[in-house]
């Protein structure tokens, strides 16, 4: 079972690396958005600092939706499904390897190039250090969550817009608590740890579910 | 390996496929699926490949221990399963670690079907037929007792119709099991035939009968 969790979780990472794959799309996304909000905002300093984690945050929803369509697609198109059913593992494993090998090309870059693109939002090093923890525990759940979603619409042609439709809402509380634990790090009533803690639940919790409900969804496809 | 299917019946967005197909395969056995356009050849492949659930009927397994039917079989249909950006070498590695069980390398078995060139070569550069010789060195890569072919030959030059015919009959001499799909004969010469007929004859009063010829509307 962990020889094919690895097999796919190298094929996944081998074709993010190759020309048309998603691999860097996701990161320029995120930059794009973190990049125009200065220019949208005006020359505020304070503002900006103020709202920063927020964008990011905002930022890192909405990228790791891009590629997240593609996710099972890809393979149902082409057939590969077919042949991941016969691999000597439950679904259940696939549907893991598969997404931690999408949240290693998507939400795990985004956490570590946070701190550098907190620069252009005015962030100061608390709240850059903050920013890049909490991407870091609640990009997870972002992606789990999203796993749910792209199974239920594996067999959609132009699935993409039904699929937002389907996860933002359930993306809300993570992103709740991300920006609020960004917050309470640079200063506020409520100690760090207790956001930070609720955003790994969610992270733990999204992994279970999105796990069993994802493969179900691959499983009766049709 | 025994493979035994008694009444199965398909439904593919609440339309009945076919029902009541029955048959049993013992070790070097082949079976041709055979049928007009649209009659439900592959949708009992899906079935046999545990993509699809089956509506009615059982699918038994005999003699391969704890495995389960999609664990003893390899599939190739008209979709590849072949990633476009990677080379064959690349794909044909990835089926071996993913299906396990591996035999030849993947250049032996690209060499067998006549694309040891291409082994490096991203599978995106290949034609149709060269895709669907790499696709058929998977079936060599690893073993599996059953295979799955849908249309096999499709796209294959006459070259690589006669190597395959030669794959089947080793596979069948080392006791391989084969439900291939096709409109060809694939020099299967004493392999049994399955013909699905997609509208029951009216002759028949089933309730299933009545309604086929309207809903092909749908």
């Amino acid at each position: 079972m962990i020889r094919v969790m690895r097999a796919l979780i190298a094929r996944d990472l081998q074709l993010a690396a190759r020309v048309g794959g998603s691999g860097a799309l996701s990161l320029v996304f995120f930059l794009m958005i973190v990049a125009l909000v200065p220019f949208a905002l005006g020359p505020d300093l304070n503002l900006l600092s103020r709202i920063g984690p927020a964008i990011l945050w905002l930022a890192a929803v909405l990228a790791t939706l891009i590629g997240l369509d593609r996710l099972f697609q890809a393979d149902e198109e082409d057939g590969s499904l077919d042949l991941m059913t016969g691999a000597p593992a439950p679904m259940e494993m696939v549907v893991l390897a598969k997404v931690v090998a999408h949240w290693l090309t998507t939400g795990l870059p985004l956490a570590l190039a946070s701190p550098l693109f907190g620069l252009l939002v005015a962030l100061d090093g608390t709240a850059m250090g903050a920013t890049a923890l909490t991407l870091l525990v609640g990009t997870p759940a972002l992606t789990f969550i999203g796993a749910v979603g792209a199974a239920l619409t594996a067999s959609i042609r132009r699935g993409g817009l039904i699929l937002a439709v389907l996860v933002l809402p359930l993306m809300i509380p993570t992103l709740i608590f991300g920006v609020s634990a960004t917050e309470a790090a640079s200063g506020g009533t409520v100690p760090f740890t207790t956001p930070l803690l609720i955003l790994s639940a969610l992270s733990l919790i999204a992994a279970v579910i999105g796990t069993f409900a994802a493969a179900a969804a691959l499983r009766w496809s049709e | 390996m025994r493979l035994t299917a008694t009444n199965l019946a398909a439904r593919r967005s609440g339309r009945r496929i076919f029902s009541g197909l029955s048959f049993a395969l013992g070790p070097g056995e082949a079976l041709m699926v055979t049928g007009r356009n649209g009659a439900g050849k592959s949708t009992l492949l899906s079935v046999l490949a545990g993509r699809l659930k089956p509506d009615a009927g059982t699918l038994a397994v005999a003699n391969m221990g704890e495995a389960t039917l999609p664990e003893c079989l390899h599939v190739v249909g008209h979709r590849d399963g072949l990633k476009s950006p990677l080379t064959a070498e690349e794909n044909l590695v990835f089926a071996r670690d993913l299906l396990g069980a591996p035999t030849a390398s993947p250049a032996e078995a690209l060499k067998e079907l006549g694309l040891g060139h291409a082994l490096r070569l991203p599978v995106a550069y290949l034609s149709a037929g060269q895709r669907r010789r790499v696709a058929l060195a998977r079936l060599l890569v690893c073993r599996r007792p059953l295979w799955l072919l849908d249309e096999p030959t499709a796209a294959l030059d006459t070259a690589s119709q006669a190597v395959l015919a030669g794959l089947m009959a080793r596979h069948r001499a080392e006791g391989g099991l084969i439900v291939a799909a096709t409109h060809q004969s694939l020099g299967l010469d004493d392999a049994r035939e399955l013909r699905i007929d997609a509208a029951p004859k009216p002759a028949s009063p089933s309730h299933d009968a009545c309604p086929a010829a309207s809903e092909v509307w749908w």
